[in-house]
């Protein structure tokens, strides 16, 4: 097997006849870090959805672990973007985060002791344990980004997915978000959409701009000398990206080499 | 109440009332947290066809309901899964074409005139010893399905695309949700008739949500708040002479007021908050 644990190639997507992602191509390592960026309705939420089998590839494929995506999204941890579904549903934090315990293949559906351990230490982990009977719909927004985390992280995954998951944080928050992030990725293989780029650009290892095209730019490219510019959103072959790290006032990545 | 149930028809009333209450308070809970309240309306109105046609063709009037109920709700169920910005107005033609279709078939009964007041509004008080034991296979059956996958149903009603990751058979699991819910739809329409069943079932499950952390909880209040409407109403209905679907209603739309009530006095008291 190789190294690539995620290996799409000449992806279509298309929505009510509207084209949202066009001949993208990508292979992620494991290991790797990775911030997706681009406008909104360019397709992010759309890619994650495919490479977790949540939705079908129109043409072109998506392989996750050298398998069809839908066989193996257990093994990824997703958190969605929208954390306000059902704000009124009676669920306790605990229970959410119990929900990243389901296996797929299990009969009669309680949770053991062992589950219920794991739970509890996946939401001390986000800081949220003291909360755990709390339902779900009392908590702020960024309390229930942090259960949503919890619930991602008690799947045990090789792969993790975050969907905007600071909408909700503030500045010194998502500091510390991205720094458990971090830690995670010592081995876990992380694809996080994010609009922090500010905050996000000292933890990350490299960037996908996903504007119905996908560009990758890897580790080399993040470092390369700045390059003072701002690039227009809307155009498609352009990356509407700038990023401001730690140590450089602007960092700005290459422009998209014509394909 | 007590002089009254010396009356094995009272019996019956009530053993029914309290069947159809496990019913909807497990089924309800479901309806309401997973909003497909029309849905369930709809099947219950379309199950009106079924009785049609189990006149029409003399079949026992539970096959041919529970049967175009199925038939339908699964119609339904499939459009809302794959089509769901149209699913409200396919189901609305579902429920008028059911319950239309109901009508002309009784009209082309030869010789059979059917009360259809008491499939509209319920006839709790002529419930035969073998629709009860019905009622109860069903009850029983509903409740092992949902316990044996209440973590299944939990993870779908909250949150459906996590559920389906997770390897949950979300979309089998869905379908045989809306069978338990159109056989369970037509066990209530014994009760309080077609019209109404919709109130049993989302008023208790409406007053339960905001008092439960959790959906099994949300799922044993329902059921009592049920029975509660169900044994008022009849014994109401009783005392003072009046239609029993139509009293038990009155009496959960009672409850539902003052829940919605305390709810607006008193809102710091709550988990819920009414906007």
């Amino acid at each position: 097997m190789s190294d690539n644990i995620i290996e799409i190639k000449n992806l279509n997507f298309s929505y009510n006849s509207q084209t949202v992602l066009r001949d993208v191509n990508l292979s992620v390592r494991q290991g790797d870090f990775i911030a997706m960026i681009g406008p909104n309705g360019g397709g992010k939420t759309t890619l994650l959805k495919l490479m977790l089998g949540l939705l079908n590839a129109y043409s072109g494929s998506v392989r996750i672990f050298g398998q069809p995506a839908q066989d193996v999204s257990y093994r990824i941890g997703y958190v969605p973007q929208d954390v306000h579904i059902n704000k009124n549903f009676p669920i306790s934090a605990l229970d959410v985060v119990l929900m990243g315990t389901l296996k797929p293949g299990r009969g009669w559906s309680r949770h053991s002791q062992q589950d219920r351990m794991a739970a509890l230490n996946a939401l001390d982990q986000v800081e949220m344990k003291k909360f755990r009977d709390h339902r779900i719909g009392e908590l702020s927004g960024g309390q229930k980004q942090r259960v949503f985390v919890a619930r991602a992280l008690v799947t045990d995954p090789d792969l993790l997915f975050l969907d905007e998951p600071t909408a909700s944080i503030d500045t010194k928050g998502q500091n510390e978000f991205y720094a458990l992030l971090k830690e995670l990725n010592e081995t876990i293989t992380i694809i996080v959409v994010s609009h922090d780029l500010m905050v996000i650009s000292g933890f990350i290892r490299s960037v996908i701009c996903v504007n119905q095209h996908l560009h990758y730019h890897g580790h080399a490219e993040l470092t390369s000398e700045m390059i003072e510019m701002m690039y227009d959103c809307t155009a498609d072959e352009t990356c509407p990206v700038e990023l401001i790290a730690h140590g450089l006032p602007h960092r700005v990545l290459h422009k998209h080499e014509h394909e | 109440m007590i002089e009254a149930l010396q009356f094995e028809f009272m019996q019956n009333a009530l053993l029914a009332g309290l069947l159809a209450s496990i019913i909807c308070g497990i089924m309800g809970t479901l309806v309401v947290v997973n909003r497909i309240v029309f849905l369930s309306g709809g099947i219950a109105h379309a199950a009106f066809g079924g009785i049609g046609l189990a006149f029409f063709f003399g079949w026992h009037y539970m096959v041919g309901t529970i049967g175009f109920a199925t038939m339908a709700a699964l119609v339904m169920a499939a459009v809302t899964l794959n089509a769901k910005h149209r699913a409200d107005t396919i189901i609305g033609v579902i429920w008028a074409v059911g319950m239309a279709s109901g009508i002309i078939l009784l009209d082309l009964t030869p010789g059979y005139n059917v009360d259809l007041m008491s499939y509209l509004f319920g006839s709790i008080l002529t419930v035969p010893d073998s629709d009860l034991w019905m009622m109860l296979g069903v009850g029983a059956a509903i409740l092992g399905i949902v316990i044996y996958f209440y973590n299944d149903y939990l993870a779908l009603s909250y949150d459906e695309e996590f559920a389906q990751i997770r390897g949950v058979h979300v979309k089998s699991l869905y379908f045989l949700m809306i069978v338990m819910l159109a056989v369970g739809i037509v066990m209530i329409i014994r009760v309080v008739g077609l019209i109404l069943v919709i109130a049993l079932l989302t008023i208790p499950p409406y007053i339960a949500e905001k008092y439960s952390k959790s959906l099994i909880k949300m799922m044993v209040l329902s059921s009592l708040l049920s029975a509660i409407f169900t044994v008022t109403g009849l014994w109401l209905s009783y005392v003072l002479n009046l239609t029993s679907g139509a009293s038990i209603i009155l009496v959960a739309g009672f409850g539902f007021l003052v829940s919605f009530g305390l709810e607006r006095l008193l809102p710091n008291t709550f988990a819920r908050s009414v906007k």
